[in-house]
């Protein structure tokens, strides 16, 4: 048994060498392995962003006041916020339909009066060809005004009830300040793990059989087992810069706060990692053609990481079908876990059931890849 | 350990695959063989009969769908491993890994194979002497020529003695020279170390070499016997013809083969027609097919009583496209005016000169055909002959046009077949003839006359898909395809390679026939002995014409007699003529 112990590294190690130097030796490799995910790091972390910075909108003074200024001043403080003062309404509407403004405040002749009745109004209108950048505009809009009441009711001083709407004040957790980033970035993780299976890995067993070298590799001793984790090997390595890649531009580059165990990230990640390259290695074994394999890998894994992960839109808002192809993503089940522990903390019970339903994946990929590689060319 | 003193048994064994057409059929049928052990044994047949099949059921990587097959006193599709621990297997396309050096997939099947570092080092050293590959050990797979991958797969597959050593086909597309040093590596390693070897191939004169020889035809075994006993099927059935002065073998062979009812098979032979009479076809009969010509009996060889089984076994199925005209004498070969003119065509890629200096013409009418090894500069030559690479200097005339200004007229002049079918699977032979006749530019009506002449002359059926043809079908829509537009000149590069012994005597007569015609023909093969049905040959080594004449001229120049076969011939020529390089670099 001993020779066989010995025998099984020896081909191991010759199988790992090998595949390590047709790694190294293909530079499209190392291109999509490594810079393509520094690439994606960059343009999500800085280009991708959900937040308004400086949105233009238009205030129209129909009741020039010192009431209504004072209501819209907050505008003007807001970060989000670079109101334009325009004279009138149909200027102001032309504006939108141009896109030069993304909202318009009105402030109608009567507001001073109404306000004073307790039925002060403010219009605003928002441009609804982009819907998330309206709702955030909006909600912006919203605080800002509402701000301007609350200092309103400060200068009334206490008990002295003004009448006006009952101040709404909502509160974000964990991401306190709605910062996309924050979001992004650990999403962005999955995305460059899932990125690595579906593009390099998918490529590998299709390649020996178009090749035909797996023919010759079959009539020797090697087992099926032997030639999978050679294969994972080199990519697992490359696959473990990108997360370094990932956590270090997450802290020093985007500063998202890790508030839960990085030691958790870290083996949960490298999970993930293998169960995204045993995907790949399964998509390849099975489809036997390279064109093929990263046709489907990227319907079959990159694609619904990104769609249907939990990265850009919330799986409950799906439709139950989608949901439940949704739930079947090893992804999906990393994501909410990383996205977790980025943010909220290690949740103990949350990371138990995420990782073992990885683990279950990898387990159950890792036998079917074996089958397909079981040495026999029907 | 049933039956010890064989290798391999097998019994009743089947093995169905699914055609392309969808249908199943078998690709072995019922066989039943016993192979001894310390033998060298050829498994031959035509492609597609089934030979690789059997190979990989031996190797433990096809399940048989019926039977039993021992390997080495083992139930194969029960305990494939334990076979595959002691045999050596090199398929095909041995599956070199390219991107890797030439030591390093050494190394990788040795640990694979788990050879002890001490007896590796001995082992290695007598493989890269004997592949003469020492120099190279540094050099990537992929950057060696066929010749070289297939030695050093031999060398991969050998990087252990084994107790079986199977070899599928390991001189398939290879160059003579190459083909002969791997049987000279072969025949070293038999002797030194008492292999059992199964080997299959479709060429006889290495099927001769073996001790026990089984030919195989559609999945069923025809004969099985040492060479001598095979060769004796043919005995007193085997003549020679010389044709009437004047008149090109081919047009003699074409006669005869079109004789399927007297003449079993017929080939050109050394400026004479080589044939095979059927049994029941007496001297009488013979007479009366070759009034004027005077034949003789000949020494039967195993490719003879090759031939004879696989036309009993196959029946009219190889039979030639019916519409080739008679062969007779061709009248109108022209006036001997050349349409292509080639004059110190050079072309280089970066600071490689893949063809050096070469010159040469050909008459209208002419089969004129290129050979050499891989990589010698065939297909370079070829591809500027048909305007497809521009040259880099040099004269170069095609049907009277100068290449260099009016290639696009040259090419109305021109048809193309190249080597893969690159015709579109998925239409049917109408629609494909239709699109090529729509890319000539065809007028209408005259794409519709010349769809039905071509349909007819090459026997095809219109809705047939394109995609599922036999092989030799494929080969025809092509040439078909590559005539539509009534070409002055053909240009056929390796049309014979994958298909079976039957087909390409059709082939050619169908080729004989259009030269017939006034079709000037260019063809390259590296089937050596096809360089007989052509009026002349170019030999080309290293991008360099070493050899151009008459198949008579190139054995001449190569120190042979009628005899030699073109397979010598051509070794001999590029063997001088590569001394002569290394006396000259010598001397300077």
């Amino acid at each position: 048994m001993t020779r066989g112990m010995s025998g099984f590294l020896t081909r191991l190690i010759a199988l790992i060498r090998k595949e390590t130097r047709q790694m190294l030796r293909d530079r499209s490799n190392l291109m999509v392995g490594l810079l393509l995910p520094a690439a994606l790091i960059l343009l999500f972390g800085y280009g991708l962003s959900f937040d308004v910075r400086d949105a233009p909108v238009a205030v129209v003074l129909e009741d020039r006041s010192e009431t209504a200024r004072d209501t819209v001043a907050g505008l003007s403080g807001s970060p989000y916020l670079a109101p334009v003062a325009v004279p009138d309404m149909g200027r102001a509407v032309a504006l939108l339909r141009a896109h030069t403004v993304d909202a318009i405040v009105r402030v109608p002749v009567d507001f001073t009066a109404r306000k004073a009745g307790g039925e002060g109004r403010i219009q605003v209108l928002l441009n609804g060809y982009d819907a998330t950048s309206a709702m955030t505009i909006g909600t912006y809009i919203d605080g800002a005004i509402q701000l301007s009441v609350l200092h309103d009711q400060d200068r009334m001083g206490p008990g002295m009830d003004s009448g006006s709407t009952l101040g709404l004040v909502q509160r974000v957790w964990f991401n306190a300040a709605s910062i996309s980033t924050w979001y992004l970035v650990p999403g962005l993780l999955v995305l460059v793990i899932t990125l690595i299976g579906a593009f390099l890995t998918s490529l590998l067993i299709a390649r020996e059989w178009e090749r035909g070298t797996l023919e010759s590799l079959f009539v020797t001793p090697v087992r099926p087992l032997e030639l999978v984790m050679a294969k994972l090997a080199p990519y697992m390595v490359i696959g473990a810069i990108d997360v370094a890649l990932c956590l270090a531009s997450a802290r020093f580059l985007f500063h998202v706060p890790i508030r839960g165990s990085l030691g958790v990230i870290i083996v949960s990640s490298l999970l993930y990692l293998s169960v995204s390259l045993m995907l790949g290695l399964l998509i390849s074994g099975v489809t036997r053609n390279q064109f093929a394999a990263s046709q489907m890998a990227m319907l079959a894994s990159f694609m619904p990481a990104t769609m249907l992960s939990g990265f850009v839109y919330d799986i409950r808002n799906m439709p139950t079908a989608i949901r439940a192809i949704s739930l079947m993503l090893p992804a999906t089940h990393f994501m909410d876990l990383i996205k977790g522990l980025f943010l909220a903390g290690t949740v103990w019970p949350l990371v138990f059931k995420s990782c073992g339903i990885l683990l279950l994946y990898l387990v159950g990929l890792g036998f079917l890849t074996t089958r397909t590689l079981r040495k026999r060319l029907d | 350990m049933t039956d010890t003193g064989f290798t391999v048994v097998a019994q009743g064994l089947r093995k169905v695959f699914v055609a392309p057409d969808g249908k199943p059929f078998d690709a072995i049928d019922d066989l039943s063989f016993r192979i001894r052990a310390g033998t060298l044994t050829a498994l031959t047949g035509p492609d597609g009969a089934g030979k690789t099949t059997l190979m990989r059921m031996m190797a433990g990587l096809l399940r048989p769908d019926a039977g039993t097959l021992q390997v080495l006193g083992e139930d194969v599709s029960l305990r494939p491993q334990a076979v595959q621990n002691r045999i050596s297997y090199m398929p095909q396309r041995f599956g070199l890994y390219e991107d890797l050096s030439v030591q390093e997939n050494l190394d990788l099947y040795a640990d694979l194979h788990g050879v002890p570092m001490e007896q590796r080092r001995e082992r290695f050293s007598r493989m890269l002497e004997m592949t003469d590959m020492a120099r190279f050990t540094a050099r990537p797979a992929g950057k060696l020529s066929g010749g070289m991958k297939q030695k050093l797969g031999l060398a991969c597959t050998l990087v252990r003695s084994p107790d079986l050593l199977l070899l599928d086909e390991p001189s398939v597309g290879v160059d003579p020279l190459s083909r002969r040093d791997l049987w000279t590596i072969l025949e070293q390693l038999i002797e030194g170390e008492n292999l059992s070897v199964i080997v299959s191939t479709a060429y006889m004169d290495e099927a001769a070499r073996c001790t026990d020889v089984f030919v195989v035809n559609r999945g069923r075994l025809l004969a099985e016997g040492s060479p001598e006993d095979l060769s004796h099927r043919a005995k007193g059935l085997t003549y020679e013809a010389a044709p009437p002065p004047g008149m090109p073998a081919r047009v003699l062979q074409a006669r005869l083969i079109d004789a399927p009812d007297r003449i079993v098979d017929a080939v050109p032979r050394g400026g004479r027609v080589w044939f095979i009479r059927q049994p029941d076809c007496d001297e009488a009969a013979l007479r009366e097919l070759l009034p004027d010509t005077p034949f003789e009996p000949r020494t039967e060889e195993l490719e003879d009583a090759f031939m004879a089984l696989l036309r009993e076994h196959d029946g009219d199925s190889g039979k030639t496209a019916e519409h080739a005209p008679a062969a007779t004498v061709p009248q109108s070969k022209g006036d001997g005016h050349p349409v292509i003119v080639v004059r110190d065509l050079v072309r280089r890629f970066g600071d490689f000169t893949a063809v050096a200096s070469t010159s040469f013409s050909v008459a209208q009418g002419e089969i004129f055909g290129l050979l050499g090894p891989n990589g010698a500069g065939k297909t370079t030559t070829f591809r500027m002959l048909c305007g497809l690479l521009p040259a880099t200097s040099g004269h170069l005339e095609v049907a009277g046009l100068n290449l260099r200004k009016a290639r696009a007229e040259a090419r109305g002049r021109i048809g193309y077949v190249s080597q893969k079918f690159a015709l579109y699977g998925n239409l049917t032979v109408r629609e494909n003839l239709e699109f090529f006749a729509g890319a000539y530019g065809l007028p209408r009506k005259r794409a519709h006359a010349r769809i039905e002449a071509v349909l007819k002359q090459f026997d095809l059926e219109p809705g047939a898909v394109s995609g599922i043809l036999p092989v030799g079908y494929k080969q025809r829509l092509a040439m078909a395809a590559g005539l539509l537009h009534e070409p002055d000149i053909l240009f056929l590069d390796e049309p014979t390679s994958g298909i079976d012994p039957m087909a390409r005597r059709a082939f050619w007569r169908t080729i004989t026939a259009l030269a017939q015609d006034g079709v000037t023909i260019i063809v390259t093969t590296h089937f050596m002995e096809e360089a007989e049905y052509c009026d002349r040959i170019a030999i080309q080594d290293d991008g360099r014409m070493l050899a151009l004449g008459t198949p008579q001229q190139v054995r001449e120049q190569a120190g042979g007699d009628r005899a030699m076969d073109m397979n010598t011939a051509f070794i001999a020529n590029v063997e001088q003529s590569r001394a002569a390089l290394a006396r000259k670099g010598e001397a300077a």
